[in-house]
């Protein structure tokens, strides 16, 4: 899976983003491990880092936490939207700091959006308010029942 | 669900705002909670491995890395194969999420997959592709055409 990219990125860029994305590691020098690796320099890679990350290809660096495991409760909606609403309907449910994501997607659900919420009374809250939208004409909540992959990593050298 | 110390929590909390891109960016974070760097690794390995923490390290904007077609594919598996269907797709690289998910009278899927490829055209080649190795049929596909929002879900904080 070659990503042809927007921007233009040289081996080394590629080379930082996957590491960076897959080998990250928890040691006291994860830097200098990944320098390793491609044999260059730990002040190298922080440079190239530094320089991917200004330039918006690394959206965050940090710990991706399972909710589930933590205790927290989350959920898939799926909205029907009319047109003319779309705006004022996604201002309502970006404004929950538990809407992690949302997407308008061609169909006849065209909003989806996916909240997490400390317990399922909040997750209600979230779900009620957001039903009495003007212009939400269908609300469809898909909690998971298994979970068989959670990935967010994009493989951006071969193999 | 596992359960964590109050240390735990405040560990997750600093691991979700952006670690420094600095040679010893956990050395930082021991220091402000004021621990050893060896704790803080102890801790966070340990976390690892019961899974609390799925991983650590970048997170990109894989828009801006080249993946611009993203569909979400939701597909009506029989209950009896659920397992193994779930499994086969998790096992591919172009998935990032698979997730079975309940039903609703309207809404028969059951499976859900995130599917990324640079191209519709090559995104499309990969569900042909699941669609036949599963043998199911019934499915949908929605791809994304907005991003309203993304953001890390920021816990005990």
């Amino acid at each position: 899976m070659g990503a042809k990219t927007l921007l233009e990125l040289d081996e080394f860029d590629r080379q930082v983003l996957h590491a960076l994305q897959y080998d990250f590691a928890v040691t006291e020098r994860p830097y200098l491990e990944i320098a390793a690796k491609f044999e260059t320099t730990e002040e190298a890679v922080l440079a190239r880092a530094e320089r991917l990350y200004t330039k918006g290809l690394i959206r965050r660096l940090g710990a991706s936490i399972n909710s589930r495991q933590v205790g927290y409760v989350s959920t898939l909606v799926a909205l029907k939207v009319t047109e003319n609403s779309i705006p004022n309907v996604a201002k309502v449910v970006n404004g929950f700091t538990g809407v992690t994501h949302n997407y308008l997607r061609d169909g006849e659900y065209n909003m989806w959006f996916t909240a997490i919420a400390p317990n399922e009374e909040s997750l209600n809250t979230i779900l009620h308010t957001v039903a009495a939208i003007p212009g939400v004409a269908a609300v469809m909540s898909l909690p998971a029942k298994q979970v068989f992959k959670v990935s967010v990593t994009f493989p951006l050298v071969a193999g | 669900m596992i359960a964590l110390t109050e240390l735990d929590r405040k560990i997750i909390s600093e691991l979700q705002k952006e670690l420094a891109i600095t040679a010893k960016p956990y050395a930082k974070i021991a220091a402000h909670l004021a621990i050893s760097e060896s704790e803080l690794l102890a801790r966070i390995t340990t976390m690892l491995e019961s899974g609390v923490i799925r991983k650590i390290g970048a997170v990109l904007r894989h828009r801006l890395v080249g993946y611009s077609a993203n569909a979400l594919c939701v597909w009506k598996v029989p209950e009896d194969k659920i397992i193994k269907i779930g499994e086969m797709f998790a096992a591919l690289p172009v998935v990032t999420h698979c997730y079975e998910r309940v039903t609703h009278a309207v809404w028969p899927y059951n499976l859900y997959t995130m599917v990324h490829a640079t191209t519709r055209e090559e995104c499309q080649n990969h569900i042909t592709s699941m669609c036949r190795m599963s043998k199911i049929n019934e499915y949908q596909v929605f791809y994304s055409t907005q991003e309203l929002k993304k953001i890390s879900m920021r816990y005990f904080d």
